[in-house]
């Protein structure tokens, strides 16, 4: 029989995100620890000397990490990956994130639970856009332990002044976000000079090496002993209890202890924990999943905090939000979001940019947009009031991620606190409506919507708009047109045909239908809004409920028609910049829906749009989608 | 808390989240120690009840023990057992090598078996250190249409908030499992007391430390008879866990190209 004693129980690991510019070495730096600190299983050795040999190359240590083959042969590391060591009794866990800018959201996939990081910086080079754009977001997502890796330093023959001036740029590079780094530590990744082991050729530095400093990393501060916070993340009933489940994000949970529950503050008491196969528990800490069971009987929703009376969360319905967006276009002021907070989520539309960061320098300006994959500080309006704490690094407080119509999530939102009302240029104050959707549904007998007719000059749009217009209102359908020409005439009369001013077109057309649909009423927009980015601007800014429709003719029949002379005008050279002629129709690739009208009357079309908008702002319609 | 109840917990969370935004939803379980340590945890975050099916997509390879103890354990944990079958060798893309051609087999069968129930959601129990393309994963990883994997587009996840998508044709895979290591796994048999198929422990001076198929699965020479001689062989052994898996070490890439096209 065995006599190896069950091993003791361990730490967990702590895990240690490498960031830095591309090709400061970080990759290389990894698989030079490992190798070092013995934590190679065998046979990966010697798959990167083959591997190296294959490409003709030295040892390359950052073969290891740049496993996937498509890395291997652009020389990028793609995404993050997690490599375990130790250092002593010490477990980590190395979190690599990527150099290149596109691969933005892969970095902070893998550093967003990271307890200390590793800021690799070129000696030579200095800090670089990446360093300044990773920096930024080791602030962001609250890593408060930061050491900076002076890399390369070989090359700068080990100089004690040259690498100093290197440092002295860094630190104020970082003081500038606050950040205040643990340790400086002069290294050559590649040879191996302070990574493991003391380099003898900077007789000067007293400081650790990258191991030490890795050792000297505190570990987590407990979060038990804060006020509780447990948000809700569901409801189940196994044979005749109500179980409430979720995870202690801070604070314990004591049996007996009375816990407010939510924004509508009913109070109740911690019946029992529930559990199986452990042994029966009366407390539970941050960290841990439980199942509770409340008295009175309660039914909380998802996402509603449970909390302790004498320490409530703050309450509001407009935050004012740092944010790190991670999509490729644009943030504009009126966009509409769900903000994820622990298992809550909230309808929130963007009320004002406060100030963008400049990436160049780290300073902050006002800006009318957040660029691509920029960072920014603005204020969200929430649909209703909302729970929340300030965020503070090291905690799970205040971790807002914004997520889009189709659950994708596009930006992280460390959330700062209550927005003052501020009157400004930037500042607006959308008020949230007392009148909810499904009022304003019920007393109509349908609910609103967007119908977005996209399609060449003279496909024949604003016919069938007013065609299906006729149609829906006479079956007592609240129902309005916006066409282009009737646009240009009042609202937009300043604009003229220049690719901006177009684009501004379409803003304000989508703007407007979403003031309408949001009333209650259906509202069909006859404009040629040429390009994809036109339609996807003007779905963004319209959010639920807009459907674009494709009015499919083609040119030959629309320049047959050309009811209004322009194509005739455009082929004389009268007009330049007209669509369908010397300017693209980017034609939609799924559409919600086509209309053919080459070979069909113009009223059996625009009785089919009616059917279709008919349909799609059904009540029962509504009830159906809030379902699913 | 220690790190075994750390990995738990998180991994309960996981569950709990996949339960409440996936449905349908289903686990798969290949009847190894990382799936039955996958189905333990659903237990325990689901107080003794599993409120979905497993899935058992079976290449008709695997080893009697293995069957033996779906049976048994199948009825005695009260599970919703799916089982579906793998087409023939022949039907697979012909240009992967012998081993990776024959686990591909295993991707169809699990393809058709998701088209089949419609599944929004499937639990699968791959870890990040058993294998490096492996160790870039999601916890929730969106398949497209076709179930493909794009591995160069991956959705940002942190701050525990997963991506989930709705899209006809799309399902997402969940990863509980994804953060434990081969060791921890071990460490929370031993826990736990999570019977196993008695494959993994030595006879005759040798084991199986990962299974798969009969034909593409070799054992490890080891004399770790229980549980805990397995833990202190792993703390001093030196080889990877999916040594004895042929279609890992064919070429650089084959296992890459399993994966992309929804191997697990």
């Amino acid at each position: 029989m065995s006599t190896i004693p069950t091993p003791a129980p361990q730490d967990a690991a702590t895990p240690i995100v490498i960031v830095g510019h591309v090709d400061h070495g970080k990759s290389t730096l990894i698989g030079r620890l490992l190798y070092d600190t013995d934590s190679l299983p065998e046979g990966r050795v010697a798959q990167i000397i083959e591997s190296s040999k294959k490409r003709g190359l030295t040892v390359e240590w950052s073969f290891l990490l740049d496993s996937l083959q498509i890395e291997r042969d652009q020389g990028v590391t793609v995404d993050s990956t997690r490599i375990p060591f130790r250092l002593g009794t010490r477990q980590f866990v190395i979190v690599d994130a990527p150099g290149h800018r596109q691969f933005l959201r892969n970095m902070i996939t893998g550093a967003a639970d990271a307890e200390a990081a590793v800021l690799v910086v070129d000696a030579n080079e200095g800090a670089q856009e990446q360093t300044r754009r990773h920096a930024m977001l080791l602030r962001l997502i609250g890593i408060r332990h930061v050491i900076v890796l002076m890399n390369k330093v070989d090359i700068l023959d080990y100089d004690q002044k040259k690498i100093e001036a290197a440092e002295r740029d860094i630190t104020a590079l970082l003081h500038q976000l606050e950040i205040e780094p643990t340790v400086f530590v002069p290294a050559s990744a590649r040879e191996g000079d302070n990574m493991a082991s003391r380099s003898d050729k900077m007789p000067w530095y007293k400081g650790p090496t990258l191991t030490e400093a890795l050792a000297a990393v505190p570990a987590p501060s407990s979060r038990a002993d804060l006020p509780l916070r447990l948000p809700v993340q569901d409801v189940y009933r196994f044979d005749t209890k109500r179980i409430v489940v979720g995870r202690i994000e801070r604070g314990r949970i004591r049996v007996g202890d009375e816990v407010v529950i939510g924004v509508h503050g009913a109070r109740a008491r911690i019946a029992t924990i529930e559990s199986w196969h452990t042994a029966p528990q009366v407390a539970a800490i941050a960290g841990q999943s439980v199942a509770v069971t409340l008295e009175p009987d309660v039914i909380p929703d998802r996402g509603d905090f449970l909390y302790p009376a004498s320490a409530a969360p703050l309450r509001a319905a407009r935050i004012r939000t740092r944010l790190f967006w991670l999509r490729q276009e644009p943030l504009r002021v009126g966009e509409s979001f769900k903000l994820r907070l622990a298992t809550a989520e909230h309808q929130v539309t963007v009320a004002a940019i406060d100030s963008v960061v400049r990436l160049e320098d780290l300073t902050e300006h006002p800006a009318e947009e957040v660029p691509p994959e920029g960072f920014a500080e603005i204020t969200l309006a929430v649909s209703e009031t909302m729970l929340f704490d300030a965020f503070v690094p090291g905690t799970s407080d205040g971790r807002g991620v914004l997520v889009d119509r189709n659950q994708q999530i596009v930006g992280g939102a460390p959330l700062i606190g209550v927005a003052e009302s501020v009157a400004g240029r930037n500042a607006i104050h959308p008020t949230g409506s007392a009148v909810s959707v499904w009022d304003r549904a019920q007393a109509k007998g349908h609910r609103g919507g967007v119908f977005w007719m996209t399609g060449l000059p003279g496909a024949g749009k604003s016919t069938l708009a007013r065609g299906a217009e006729t149609r829906l209102f006479s079956r007592g359908v609240d129902v309005s047109v916006l066409d282009g020409d009737t646009l240009r005439a009042g609202l937009c009369s300043d604009l003229g045909f220049s690719e901006a001013d177009r684009r501004e077109n379409v803003r304000r057309a989508a703007a407007v239908a979403r003031i309408l649909a949001e009333s209650g009423q259906v509202v069909i927009v006859a404009l040629i809004s040429p390009t994809i980015a036109d339609r996807e601007l003007a779905r963004q800014i319209v959010g639920e409920g807009f459907h674009e429709i494709f009015i499919d003719t083609p040119q030959a029949t629309c320049e047959q028609r050309d009811p209004k002379g322009l194509y005739a005008a455009a082929r004389a050279g009268k007009i330049e910049g007209f669509t369908g002629i010397d300017a693209p129709y980017e034609a939609p690739v799924k559409p919600d829906l086509r209309l053919e009208t080459a070979h069909a009357s113009s009223d059996e079309t625009a009785a089919r749009l009616a059917a279709f908008i008919g349909e799609e702002t059904r009540l029962d319609g509504a009830t159906r989608r809030q379902k699913s | 808390m220690d790190d075994l109840d750390q990995l738990e917990a998180q991994s309960i969370f996981i569950l709990r989240e996949a339960y409440r935004k996936l449905k349908p939803l289903a686990m798969l379980w290949s009847l190894g120690k990382d799936s039955n340590v996958m189905l333990w945890l659903a237990r325990k975050a689901f107080l003794g009840n599993v409120p979905f099916p497993v899935m058992h997509v079976d290449t008709g390879k695997k080893f009697p023990e293995m069957y033996r103890f779906r049976d048994e354990y199948s009825k005695k944990w009260n599970l919703e057992l799916l089982l579906g079958d793998c087409p023939p060798v022949e039907d697979i893309d012909p240009t992967l090598p012998p081993a990776a051609r024959s686990a591909a087999r295993k991707t169809a069968g699990l393809a058709a078996m998701i088209d089949k129930y419609k599944l929004a959601g499937v639990i699968a129990g791959i870890r990040r250190d058993e294998q490096a393309t492996r160790a870039k994963e999601r916890v929730f990883s969106p398949r497209g249409a076709g179930h493909k994997w794009d591995v160069r587009n991956q959705p940002p996840e942190f701050w525990d908030q997963y991506a989930t998508p709705h899209e006809p044709g799309m399902h997402v895979r969940v990863h509980p499992l994804l953060s434990w290591r081969e060791i921890d796994i071990w460490r929370y048999i031993e826990r736990e007391g999570i019977p196993l198929v008695d494959l993994y422990f030595a006879k005759d001076g040798k084991r199986y430390r990962s299974l798969g198929d009969q034909d593409i699965t070799s054992p490890v020479e080891s004399n770790a008879t229980t549980v805990a001689e397995v833990i202190a062989e792993l703390e001093t052994s030196r080889t990877s866990e999916r040594a004895g898996r042929a279609m890992d070490h064919e070429s650089e890439d084959a296992f890459e190209r399993l994966r992309v096209a929804g191997y697990l």
